[in-house]
């Protein structure tokens, strides 16, 4: 049933249309890797990604203003490079010249977010720490086998967020 | 794990739904204060574990799932329903699951962004979809704060997700378009529209039974509501006009022909002693296609539509406990494969029966 790959004689497992040409392309998994396609279990990058990013850094190789790693995370434009994946939201601060052409690419062209934001009116930084404590004494409480202590924290974490903003 | 027998999936009778069989909005979100989970530490992905699973976040009743406490079998079903990803599943990290409401609501924790939630519904539901994905939403921000970037919005792991990182899809049934050579100018417009088509698990997989995912590329520069009004308005009316369209022809120009491909595959199906998934769901498609026409007024859509979710292999083995046991084979000279290709005819065979 399944088409044999285009380059060899495995069993193909890509399938495309190449719109251009008008023609449909089976691959098998290691010939489709070899032409870029990504995989469902390959790092998620497009090729045309990693392209474009590589070619940002041949760009700002000398211009000595960009930034080669993440001070929170440590992560390097280079393994950007190679997963396609930023390793923390700062990341899109340490790397916004670079990253900024590679967004409006593979956006059409859009560098500005237009529409929903979270609700800032109350302050969620606080409500995640508070989470956390609650969550750090109820353990603590289950594991002392205090377990009405745990009972109240818990119906106290289901009401953090039922305050003034909801 | 308990699963129920198919979820949104084999629902029918929603709008649009002799060409729509689905609609899905799709939601990315991190957490400020922790990397993500590509640079997160074991600890750190279970910490954001922690602080979801709490979390109160549906009137509907919704169930945990620790993804690695799964089995094999049960991680192939999850990925035969559409409710989590093949990288998902097969990831090593920290990592959970929220399902609720008969599996129209899933939230993956720890994907390639902290959070990834879905709304399925049955047939064109794309606005009720994104209301009710929209809600988790705002329960989301008033228990954990996540993270926005001034400029780009949303951020997420992959940089071609930030802005809204929404995606809006339709699982479509398109036969007629298939069998009429028209698919390639579907691609070409929705690629002109900046829209991704896609087969039926998603990247990769062509579309066997003839479904196609159609779903957006750009989630920075417009805005969820422009979104969402673009494909309610717009796209998902063309995409449907255009399949009726090419069944009103075939059954004006080729009556007979189509009425004889739909018949032969009922024929094969309520004949065949082994079948491949693959083969199940090319003839599934067309007898799919005669009973939205009014030719196969015997079968109803949701006999079809759950056989299509029955015929592949997680599915079978759910419904055939003992199907890995090779002392119940029928003939115990056979391979285990060619059991189950002898099993998926003896129910696709009882289901479709006269």
């Amino acid at each position: 049933m399944n088409p044999k790959c285009d380059r060899c004689d495995r069993p193909a497992e890509v399938h495309e249309i190449d719109v251009k040409k008008g023609v449909q392309i089976h691959l098998c998994r290691e010939c489709a890797i070899e032409a870029g396609f990504q995989l469902p279990d390959s790092p998620p990058v497009t090729k045309v990604l990693s392209d474009l990013a590589s070619m940002q850094v041949q760009i700002a190789t000398g211009s000595g203003q960009r930034a080669s790693s993440c001070s929170s995370c440590g992560t390097t434009f280079g393994r950007f490079r190679k997963t396609g994946l930023l390793g923390c939201p700062q990341c899109y601060e340490t790397f916004a010249k670079q990253l900024e052409p590679v967004i409006a690419r593979s956006q059409n062209g859009a560098g500005t977010h237009v529409g929903r934001r979270p609700d800032r009116d109350a302050d969620r930084a606080d409500h995640q720490a508070l989470r956390r404590s609650i969550l750090d004494e109820i353990e603590r409480a289950v594991a002392s086998e205090q377990y009405e202590r745990a009972a109240k924290l818990r119906d106290r974490l289901q009401s953090i967020a039922e305050g003034p903003a909801s | 794990m308990k699963l129920e027998r198919g979820g949104p999936w084999i629902e029918t009778g929603g709008p649009e739904g002799d060409v729509v069989v689905s609609s899905r909005a799709r939601l990315a979100r991190n957490l400020v204060g922790f990397p993500f989970v590509n640079q997160a530490s074991g600890d750190q992905c279970r910490e954001i574990l922690r602080l979801v699973r709490t979390l109160d976040l549906s009137d509907h009743s919704m169930q945990w799932l620790d993804v690695m406490d799964l089995d094999d079998a049960d991680r192939q079903l999850l990925v035969e329903r559409h409710l989590v990803s093949r990288n998902f599943i097969d990831a090593d990290t920290p990592r959970g699951l929220f399902i609720g409401d008969g599996e129209r609501l899933s939230m993956m924790v720890n994907e390639e962004d902290h959070l990834r939630m879905q709304v399925l519904l049955p047939g064109c539901e794309l606005r009720e979809a994104w209301r009710r994905a929209s809600d988790i939403d705002r329960k989301l921000e008033q228990n954990v704060e996540l993270a926005v970037h001034p400029r780009w919005g949303y951020v997420t792991a992959c940089p071609t997700n930030v802005g809204t990182a929404i995606r809006f899809s339709v699982m479509t049934h398109l036969p007629a378009l298939r069998m009429t050579n028209e698919i390639e100018r579907l691609r070409r417009a929705a690629n002109a529209l900046d829209l991704a088509v896609r087969g039926f698990y998603g990247e990769g997989s062509e579309s066997t039974g003839d479904f196609y995912q159609v779903s957006n590329q750009i989630t920075l520069g417009v805005s969820d509501a422009d979104l969402l009004e673009r494909f309610i308005e717009t796209i998902v009316p063309r995409i449907v006009e255009y399949e009726r369209m090419a069944r009103r022809m075939m059954l004006d120009r080729s009556r007979m022909q189509l009425e004889d491909r739909v018949h032969r595959s009922l024929g094969l199906l309520r004949s065949a002693r082994l079948l491949g998934v693959e083969e199940a769901m090319k003839h599934l498609s067309r007898i799919r296609l005669g009973v939205s026409m009014g030719l196969l007024e015997e079968l109803k859509l949701s006999t079809v539509q759950r056989l299509f979710l029955d015929v592949q292999p997680g599915h079978l083995r759910m419904n055939n406990p003992d199907l890995s046991s090779p002392s119940t084979m029928v003939n115990p000279g056979q391979t285990g494969e060619e059991e189950i290709r002898l099993r998926r005819a003896e129910i696709v065979r009882n289901a479709l029966s006269s």
